[in-house]
């Protein structure tokens, strides 16, 4: 570990899947860091290579997924080198993970009190009264009323946003250190969300658990997470805190996906998708892979590949904007507008180190 | 459920007399009578005969009679076994095809979802494809040439199981696997593309990053919810073995109800056509109605709706 503040550390990351048309470069030299404790969202459009990422964490890609390069530190070992028997005694005991839609990711044959003790029979070797009386434990955790008569209920008798308590029960039941929450609350409505969101947030202080956030919705973010990887076409292409992705973003990308966040003000329709659609990952495009749908693509973004620039110690975004011979340019003016109503909204003193102005 | 199940002892009461009805005029369409064969009688001594068994009223009274009979618990006498009564017949001869269907569902049953659930967890290499040619192999292959092949090989050529006949275990040995192909391939398939499905779909994720084995999975998760699907499975299952039965029972001289149906047809034994028939519906009636029950209790997801409906 180069950090021993981290507990995850991912170097140059690299995965093909073999298709029938060929291969998708599906993620394109990812690194990032997970630190002990935080919350990392991962954002970006569909297909922009979230899942890919986290699913290799867990050692679950599909069956058609290569690993081409890099590596994935989590206690100084390789991951990327563990052996399914060696991987299957960390999923679930020390990286865990959720699911997207509670409505079918429980076992609708099995009693949840079973579904949420099996991973402390497997991991910690408990008989089965003992792990189900832990199982019960869980269940008051997540906020199940009645845990004790429900325990012996099946998923089909619990509505969606309790299917997803007794899904983060399962996945918190061993103190996992790293908790993935791929979209975990996309398929339920608002107030539920908000309510589960809650419940991560809280957990995460009992448990202190890392956790690594997914979902294509900025705004869930916002309350959420402590740092923020802006992910296009299989890359990360830029990083920092909730603050600097929200206050002063950089690559035209993250302005992109700023621009199209719904929010009180702009529910009226001033809401703006990004135009296009993300490269063929077949045969992805050299220099900035955002180029094509970017009002401000430069020459040099269609030939050569941005680095990451730094723009504070713990900010960093690869645009060749941030060159220093690169041309000034302004954000579009919804960024601008929306970064102060955003700081006035949530924040006393907005931290806005930006002096762009509109 | 009480209501549901009154419901549905009617339905299986309509569909008996529907079967009853149907069954009694197809019948009388079939060619020649129960006497085509007595070449000695005269032409009176045949009309006594028929007027014996009341063949020589009008159809319409003859079905009167007959129906008559069923609700007085009466399945009539058989024309060809001297005058037994048709039940009693039936009953006589439900030891041998209850065993050996039995043994060939049982048998059927458990290999085919081993099959099944090797083809489904090793899709698409070679073990799946073996698996898979044995199942369009059980399917396609009809019982009687099964049957003829275990005859001729393994009775005849290897002599290592009897031949033919009803005189202890060993004799059922080959009938058994001569029945048990068709539910074995049909089980196999079913199981096979509904663990495909089971195994692709979220709670099996769950489950591998709850870090579970993959036998863990199987056993646990995969298996169970492939068996439910599987119960409606019975009924065809059955429903094959008795037509299956029929002709093995024949080829390897099982005195047993399906040899008797054959007989019965090609001498127009009206009676006894038509109870084996009645019997036969009825039981695959209770099967159907028990699967549903049993279905409806073992499948959390789709419980009868118990108090209303
Ligand atoms: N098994 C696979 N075979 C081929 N391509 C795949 C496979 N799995 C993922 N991909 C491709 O990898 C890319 C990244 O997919 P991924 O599921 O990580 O996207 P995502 O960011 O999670 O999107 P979403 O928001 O829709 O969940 C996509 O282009 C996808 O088509
Ligand atoms: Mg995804």
């Amino acid at each position: 570990m180069e950090n021993p503040e981290n507990v995850i550390e991912v170097r140059n990351l690299q995965i093909d899947f073999h298709t029938y048309a060929g291969e998708v470069k599906a993620i394109r030299d990812v690194s990032f860091d997970l630190r002990k404790g935080e919350t990392l969202a991962i954002v970006g459009e569909s297909g922009s290579g979230k899942s890919v990422t986290t699913r290799s964490l867990m050692g679950l890609l599909a069956p058609n997924a290569v690993i081409k390069g890099g590596s994935i530190m989590f206690h100084g070992d390789d991951i990327i080198k563990k052996s399914e028997k060696e991987m299957q005694h960390i999923r679930g005991k020390d990286i865990a993970m959720i699911f997207q839609d509670p409505m079918t990711s429980l076992d609708p044959t099995m009693r949840i009190g079973m579904q949420i003790a099996e991973p402390l029979m497997k991991h910690k070797g408990l008989k089965k009264k003992e792990a189900i009386s832990q199982a019960l434990e869980m269940l008051k955790l997540v906020g199940i009323t009645d845990p004790e008569a429900r325990l012996n209920d099946y998923p089909y008798q619990f509505s969606g946003g309790m299917r997803q308590r007794i899904v983060i029960a399962i996945a918190l039941v061993c103190y996992p250190e790293v908790l993935i929450a791929d979209e975990p609350t996309t398929a339920l409505d608002v107030t539920i969300q908000a309510q589960i969101l809650d419940l991560m947030k809280d957990l995460q202080n009992r448990i202190d658990t890392s956790i690594i956030f997914i979902t294509h919705d900025l705004g869930v973010v916002a309350g959420m997470a402590d740092r923020v990887a802006v992910m296009y076409a299989g890359k990360i292409v830029e990083y920092g805190t909730v603050d600097e992705i929200f206050f002063n973003p950089q690559h035209p990308y993250t302005w992109g996906l700023l621009n199209s966040m719904p929010t009180l003000n702009t529910a009226g329709g001033s809401l703006r998708a990004i135009p296009g659609t993300p490269p063929d990952l077949l045969d992805p495009p050299v220099g900035d892979a955002f180029a094509a749908r970017s009002d401000y693509a430069m020459k040099i973004d269609t030939e050569k590949e941005p680095p990451f620039f730094k723009v504070s110690d713990t900010h960093y975004a690869a645009t060749w904007l941030l060159h220093p011979d690169a041309p000034k340019v302004t954000p579009p003016a919804e960024i601008v507008r929306r970064q102060k109503k955003f700081a006035e909204m949530q924040r006393p003193e907005p931290p806005i180190k930006n002096t762009t102005k509109e | 459920m009480r209501k549901y199940l009154l419901k549905r002892i009617f339905y299986l009461f309509l569909t008996l007399f529907i079967v009853a009805t149907v069954t009694f005029f197809l019948m009388k369409l079939m060619p020649g009578t129960p006497l085509q064969n007595e070449a000695k009688l005269t032409a009176s001594e045949k009309a006594s005969i028929l007027a014996q068994y009341g063949l020589d009223k009008p159809i319409w009274l003859q079905y009167l009679i007959y129906i008559g009979g069923i609700f007085k618990g009466s399945l009539g006498l058989s024309f060809q076994f001297s005058d037994q009564a048709v039940s009693y017949l039936i009953g006589s001869r439900m030891g041998p095809s209850m065993q050996l269907g039995g043994q060939a569902m049982v048998i059927g049953v458990v290999f085919g979802i081993i099959l099944g659930a090797v083809g489904a967890i090793r899709k698409d290499t070679w073990a799946d494809r073996l698996a898979t040619i044995l199942s369009i192999l059980g399917i396609a292959v009809p019982s009687f040439v099964l049957a003829i092949l275990l005859q001729y090989y393994l009775g005849l050529k290897m002599g290592w199981f009897p031949v033919a006949g009803w005189e202890g275990f060993a004799y059922t040995i080959l009938p058994t696997l001569a029945l048990a192909a068709s539910p074995l391939a049909e089980t196999a398939r079913f199981i096979r593309t509904d663990m495909v499905d089971v195994l692709s779909s979220d709670y099996i994720e769950l489950a591998k990053a709850k870090g579970l084995s993959k036998f863990g999975i199987v056993y646990h998760h995969a298996l169970r919810n492939s068996l439910i699907p599987m119960v409606t499975l019975i009924g065809p299952l059955a429903a094959a073995l008795m037509t299956g039965s029929m002709v093995v029972e024949n080829i390897f001289s099982v005195p047993g109800i399906g040899e008797q149906f054959v007989k019965s047809i090609l001498v127009n034994d009206y009676p006894t056509i038509m109870g084996v028939t009645i019997f036969y519906s009825a039981l695959l009636c209770l099967l159907l109605l028990l699967t549903d029950i049993v279905y409806g209790i073992i499948d959390p997801r789709i419980r009868l709706s118990g108090n209303g409906d």
